[in-house]
């Protein structure tokens, strides 16, 4: 934080070295990142995103980011010096600066704000997310054909939707090819704590798990799974390189095309407050290439792919059995609708588990 | 049987950064210094042993890196702190936060890198005995350094008289330098232990538990060997108890998880904490009460010339 005020301070410096022309001419985009961008995951790839919309727009825009902002009110601050800063669009990229965000978006009615993975918007606010639930169905696809054991890992951040939905549309994936599959689950309710991801992970390895799952930031599970001649699969970035024998896939984030569009928008004064739910069609993440599984899994994997991206076939399709074994109402015509998804609170028939909170 | 093992190990992978980093402290604070920069100096330890690891392949000298990397945070600590008398909790908290800034800098170039972690101790014969064997004679040379570095500091503090002095220092400072001690002197050598034991212990991190670096890796463990200090009521001893338990409690509510029992998994988070307090709270009570915090903790000291 106190590196990337600096690196700001700094920023402002040279700004106002150069002419005030040049500086007016610019468009300020400003971004929020909840960790360092060497993280290798979640705001990396944020990153990754805002230098390919400098690649494709640098000259008529300037981007500033602020690194590792704790969620939270504390946050605020944060979002309104962006703003006093002259930035006129501003991304903020995580959930926890939902309320931050909307507060300041009240109070400057002209700047523009866009906040990832939450609900709440404004007429200077939008939001925007991916349908990871859709790249979890080909992993639990790939997971029950390679499991010897019948055994899941799961490591899970907090039991919020976005979490509880990647574990449901898994097994009910696995459940097509093994409907006697089990997971565990284990929550670490952190994102980030890359020493209690790998403990999380050796005990799923010790308790039976032979393929590992996580809904967490760091490569430490990845890393765990490999050590021991497991399999497992990344989150948010390619994770490759920390289990060369261990990854079969993993879902990889990739938010540059949407932040060039609306950053054109912002630049053409059609930008207007919109709710962006991305999925494998729109390119909002990628799978990371098959890897470490036989050729008949793989084609498995990308027929899935395929038909998913296509609109052929959606994870939630009806019907969906509950925990409690009452089917779940069905108000997506032959699928659940996307409210049901984003705020999906239950575990499906199949998980052993007791949903925390619940 | 083999899950018990396999717990057991897990449970002292989890406590080794926390006893190496809190027995340090320990030291720090019975000589009269209280430095909440534990956290800073332990990830700076952590970047730098890593890259020390990473550019000679050695762990051994990777852990070096983080040892000197800790003692020179903690000379910056000292120079502000007992050179210049600035208030001791504000010093802390900007070395942790100058410390967090550090290591994003000095790792940067490493993320993504990967080393083979310290090699556990293998004695045919030995290690193979079930249950006990990996346990006693399987770890990485970091968990049996953590072992003798608590017992040897134990024994400097009870059974020296160089250890008597630096309990004086932490008492009473006045009175030790009206002894002629240097208590400036003495206060930096135990602020430059804390130093290398927090190094150490961040250095562990990616040479022996997560064999890579990450900023921010350190996670709030500096936080927590802070305050196992506190509740350990600066004893060695319990110490090593606060260690081991909270390490405990970590990996066991891992696995209660997995195994399914019924318990919001947020109250399980926090159980380490929850235990740890109550069972250091109990201890204290069952011998004599009061206060057994160094009389002169966190004040300033100013020697008239």
């Amino acid at each position: 934080m106190r590196k990337s005020l600096l690196a700001l301070a700094a920023g402002l410096l040279l700004a106002g070295s150069v002419s005030a022309a040049s500086a007016a001419d610019k468009l300020k985009v400003g971004f929020v990142y909840l960790g360092p961008i060497g993280d290798l995951g979640w705001t990396y790839q944020h990153d990754l995103g805002r230098q390919a919309l400098v690649k494709e727009l640098g000259d008529k825009i300037e981007t500033t980011y602020l690194e590792n902002v704790p969620e939270g009110p504390d946050s605020e601050r944060a979002i309104e010096q962006l703003v006093r800063a002259g930035n006129k669009l501003i991304f903020t990229t995580s959930f926890g600066y939902m309320d931050p965000t909307l507060k300041v978006a009240k109070k400057y009615p002209n700047v523009h704000f866009e906040h990832a993975t939450g609900y709440k918007r404004n007429p200077n606010m939008s939001t925007y997310s991916a349908k990871w639930y859709q790249g979890r169905y080909i992993q639990g696809l790939i997971a029950a054909k390679m499991s010897k054991s019948g055994v899941l890992g799961y490591i899970g951040s907090f039991p919020i939707p976005e979490v509880v939905s990647g574990i449901n549309a898994t097994i009910l994936a696995a459940q097509t090819i093994n409907p006697n599959i089990k997971v565990k689950i284990i929550w670490a309710n952190t994102w980030f704590d890359p020493g209690k991801e790998a403990d999380a992970a050796k005990a799923l390895i010790d308790q039976g798990a032979d393929v590992i799952m996580q809904h967490t930031d760091s490569p430490a599970a990845m890393q765990i799974a490999s050590e021991r001649g497991k399999l497992a699969f990344g989150q948010d970035s390619e994770m490759i390189q920390f289990g060369p024998k261990a990854q079969l896939t993993s879902i990889i984030n990739s938010w540059g095309p949407y932040y060039i569009e609306r950053v054109k928008a912002e630049l053409a004064g059609t930008w207007k407050s919109e709710d962006t739910w991305g999925g494998l069609d729109s390119r909002m993440f990628a799978m990371a290439p098959y890897t470490n599984m036989p050729d008949d899994v793989k084609k498995m994997a990308e027929d899935a792919q395929a038909a998913i991206t296509a609109g052929k076939l959606h994870p939630f399709k009806c019907p969906i059995v509950g925990q409690d074994g009452k089917p779940v109402e069905c108000k997506g015509g032959g699928h659940l609708d996307d409210g049901q998804i984003l705020s999906m609170n239950f575990y499906v028939k199949g998980i052993d588990d007791k949903l925390p909170g619940k | 049987m083999e899950l018990v093992e396999a717990i057991i190990l897990a449970v002292l992978a989890a406590s080794t950064p926390l006893l190496i980093a809190a027995t340090g402290e320990l030291v720090a604070e019975r000589s009269g210094v209280l430095n909440l920069g534990v956290e800073g100096m332990m990830i700076v330890g952590a970047a730098c042993g890593f890259a020390g690891a990473w550019l000679t392949g050695s762990i051994l000298i990777g852990a070096l890196f983080g040892i000197v990397a800790g003692t020179l945070m903690s000379l910056v600590f000292a120079l502000m702190a007992l050179g210049l008398a600035v208030n001791q909790v504000a010093t802390g908290l900007a070395l942790t936060i100058l410390g967090v800034g550090l290591s994003g800098l000095i790792g940067a170039g490493f993320v993504g890198e990967r080393i083979t972690p310290a090699v556990p101790l293998a004695i045919p014969g030995l290690t193979n005995v079930p249950l006990i064997g990996r346990v006693l004679f399987g770890e990485n040379g970091f968990v049996y350094f953590s072992i003798a570095l608590i017992v040897a500091v134990w024994w400097f503090l009870y059974r020296t008289r160089a250890g008597l002095i630096l309990r004086a220092c932490g008492d009473n400072h006045v009175s030790a330098h009206a002894l002629g001690y240097p208590v400036l002197r003495i206060r930096t050598l135990a602020v430059m232990f804390g130093g290398a034991c927090a190094g150490l212990a961040g250095a562990y991190l990616p040479l022996a538990y997560t064999p890579f670096f990450i900023p921010g890796m350190t996670a709030g463990r500096g936080w927590i060997a802070l305050a196992l200090v506190v509740f350990s009521s600066w004893r060695p001893a319990r110490l090593v108890i606060g260690a081991y338990l909270f390490g405990a409690v970590t990996i066991l509510q891992l696995h209660a998880q997995g195994w399914g029992v019924g318990i919001p998994s947020q109250f399980m988070s926090a159980l380490p904490y929850l235990a740890t307090v109550i069972v250091l709270v109990l201890l204290s009570r069952a011998r004599t009460g009061g206060s057994t915090a160094p009389a002169a903790l966190g004040t300033v000291f100013v020697p008239d010339r």
